[in-house]
């Protein structure tokens, strides 16, 4: 019978069916990070519970880290330290293998975690981490848990799952210049709510999916928990094979040609069934933005704040109404009218080498905004080391960027740095929340192309009309 | 970890969609490698006046003496969104809440809510707004009661409503069971997976 994918990567790692109907599932690799891992950790030690596979579990230092240059242990974030210094000392006790400060393998976990060829293709991979889903876009299953799972996952090699039901966003046609994976995703989440995809597993799917490259297929998969999803799901075809070859922790000689063998395999089979199938034709897809405290709140840069009046129901309009007096904003106003105090690029979901180059392409020659205070953070050091290889960071500066070492940084505010009270920052990340970024600071989410665009306009601006 | 069978409390109405875990626990309030000391950080965004500051906001619900001593949460749909922080079930707990009714929440949030013996209740919105409205007119007295058992919510006028519960998580709660011992009796059937798995994608085990 023909399969989805989801359903060959579950069952492959199935190991039994228990009493209660949950599925136990064979778990390939765990990540930390120390913001949630320590925890996980250092319980652990006190209950004095010992790793099943020290070796398949991965730990980097990148929530809590500061991002100067010559960074230590010492952090703007009150006790940040304790953190850091907690994490190390349980990650060399436990015998995992540990990104540290200082290590050219550090960065944010879901960036860290594909590049150095930890994530595989067909493989399980969890860390207490919500956007452990980003990971998904290798053909793998990667979802996000709590760190109470995540302990579970390092004792026993397992977790106990009830098999979502499956979804498959096609994307038809080609995206238009301008517009990008990150406009997809806040497309999909605009028209179909946050709550959209709660319960199932989403596959990603159709012509426009096939074409992104393998980098910007991480930007769409990152934010399928803003969608509710329990994780997210890209078939693997020769670009995830280009992508994975040769990293160092990827299969190597006669193994490589084993496991391709096997990820060859890894796509939705003709005419397999989902639970469920939403259809979005590309070419209704503009450069997006949020103008709300959810991800739900998207519209096209062209757009305006909506009137709550045209919310479906009551619940919607209520959040609706808060979001705007949190925002700041009037049903009807124009987005490209907003004036911005920041602009930020960074995160797991618009930091990696290609999201830097597309940026630095419309910003060479430019110049940031008198008063708009804008930062480039490289989503790992490698993607730094690389951009700077390049010349990126040149770019960067001279256009009145500031240049970072790699870390989550102003993705979340943990009570370490901030744009400012109130501020309004443009913004590479994936959530808009109340406060997510800084004390009541106002998001709005955006690929880097418009995070570039407004920072040289000094208001929130369409990059389509710098290209 | 700690039972759930039944509970009676003091119901607060947080009708809104989309809490998510930044709101219940703001990651400025995450100061210790430690799952206590939460519980003043609970909602500290809306419980609390300006950033920073321990002046409780009067109009939040929780801070309303009608509420004192809330132990069950009445709110919209998608609750606990966002962040896999666990440490929102933590402070939730610590704050004293066992149970949230809502018309749904976010998948890693309620896994580990059953992990910690809270309990996530899924009722339709219209369940929860009526029994926000009868809760409200008194609320110290119009408790809601819960029994797992039966998977029951009782209105604090009688009314009788069934939810919905799946086995697994039902049993941990109802028997606070080790999730982790309880896996390890599988311990045979998981090494037996593993010998088959390395031979058959042996590029997953790396050297140890
Ligand atoms: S960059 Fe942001 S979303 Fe990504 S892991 Fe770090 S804090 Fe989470």
């Amino acid at each position: 019978m023909a399969q989805t994918l989801f359903q060959k990567l579950w069952d492959t790692h199935l190991v039994t069916t228990l009493e209660d109907g949950a599925d136990l599932i064979y778990i390939d690799r765990v990540f930390l990070h120390e913001r949630t891992g320590s925890i996980a950790l250092k319980s652990l030690e006190a209950e004095g519970r010992a790793i099943r596979n020290p070796e398949l579990v991965f730990c980097t230092m990148d929530h809590i880290v500061d991002t100067f240059p010559g960074r230590t242990d010492e952090t703007l974030m009150p006790s940040g330290k304790e953190f850091i210094q907690s994490t190390r000392a349980s990650a060399h006790e436990a015998g995992i293998t540990l990104f540290d400060l200082g290590d050219s393998r550090q960065g944010i976990v879901h960036v860290v975690s594909p590049e150095q060829g930890i994530a595989l293709p067909g493989a399980t991979i969890v860390c207490p981490d919500s956007h452990t889903c980003t990971q998904g876009a290798l053909g793998a299953l990667a979802w996000g848990i709590g760190s109470t799972e995540a302990e579970h996952a390092m004792v026993t090699g397992t977790l106990r799952v009830n098999r979502p039901k499956t979804m498959r966003v096609v994307f038809n046609g080609a995206l238009a210049p301008g517009v990008t994976a990150k406009d997809m995703i806040l497309h999909l989440i605009g028209k179909h709510t946050a709550a959209g995809a709660s319960g199932y597993a989403v596959e990603f799917a159709g012509e426009a999916v096939r074409a992104l490259a393998q980098e910007a297929r991480f930007t769409l998969c990152n934010m399928a928990v803003e969608f509710s999803a329990f994780l997210g799901l890209v078939a693997v075809d020769e670009k995830t094979l280009d992508y994975v070859k040769g990293r160092p922790f990827a299969p190597k000689g006669m193994h490589w040609d084993e496991a391709v063998a096997v990820w060859r395999t890894l796509q939705s089979d003709e005419g397999a069934l989902f639970d469920k199938e939403i259809v979005i034709e590309c070419a209704d897809i503009k450069p997006t933005i949020t103008w709300g405290t959810s991800p739900q709140h998207a519209v096209a840069i062209d757009g305006v704040v909506p009137d709550p009046a045209s919310a479906k129901d009551e619940n919607q309009r209520t959040a609706m109404e808060r979001a705007l007096a949190y925002m700041d904003l009037k049903p009807g106003q124009a987005l490209t009218d907003l004036k911005v105090d920041a602009a930020f690029i960074g995160s797991c979901t618009n930091s990696r080498l290609s999201d830097l180059r597309q940026a630095a392409a419309l910003l060479k020659g430019r110049h940031v905004a008198d008063g708009v205070k804008a930062i480039c953070v490289p989503g790992s050091t490698q993607v730094k080391l690389a951009a700077e290889a390049e010349g990126l960071d040149k770019v960067f500066r001279e256009a009145g960027f500031e240049w970072r070492e790699s870390g989550c940084s102003m993705c979340f505010f943990a009570g370490g740095e901030h744009m400012g009270f109130r501020s309004r920052v443009i913004s590479t990340t994936n959530r808009n929340f109340e406060s997510r970024q800084g004390p009541e600071t106002r998001t709005h989410l955006a690929s880097p192309l418009v995070v570039v665009a407004s920072a040289i306009a000094g208001k929130i601006a369409d990059p389509r009309d710098l290209m | 970890m700690e039972k759930f069978i039944q509970h009676t409390g003091v119901a607060a109405p947080l009708l809104r969609i989309n809490v998510d875990t930044d709101a219940i626990i703001p990651s400025r309030e995450m100061k210790r490698v430690s799952k206590q000391g939460l519980g003043e950080g609970l909602f500290a965004g809306w419980r609390y006046g300006s950033q920073g500051s321990r002046d409780p906001n009067p109009d939040f619900v929780l801070n309303k003496p009608d509420y004192a001593g809330a132990s069950i949460i009445l709110s919209g749909d998608n609750f606990g969104c966002g962040s896999s922080r666990e440490h929102a079930v933590w402070a939730l707990k610590e704050y004293g809440i066992r149970a949230i009714i809502a018309p749904s929440f976010g998948a890693i949030f309620a896994n580990n809510c059953i992990r910690n013996g809270l309990l996530p209740i899924i009722l339709p919105d219209e369940i929860v707004k009526s029994l926000a409205a009868e809760v409200e007119k008194d609320p110290q007295t119009n408790k809601v009661h819960i029994d797992l058992e039966k998977k029951q919510v009782i209105a604090p006028g009688g009314a009788v409503y069934a939810f919905d519960i799946e086995d697994g998580p039902r049993d941990m709660l109802l028997q606070g069971l080790d999730v982790i011992g309880l896996t390890l009796r599988h311990k045979a059937e998981i090494d037996a997976f593993q010998a088959k798995d390395r031979a058959a994608r042996p590029w997953i085990y790396l050297e140890g």
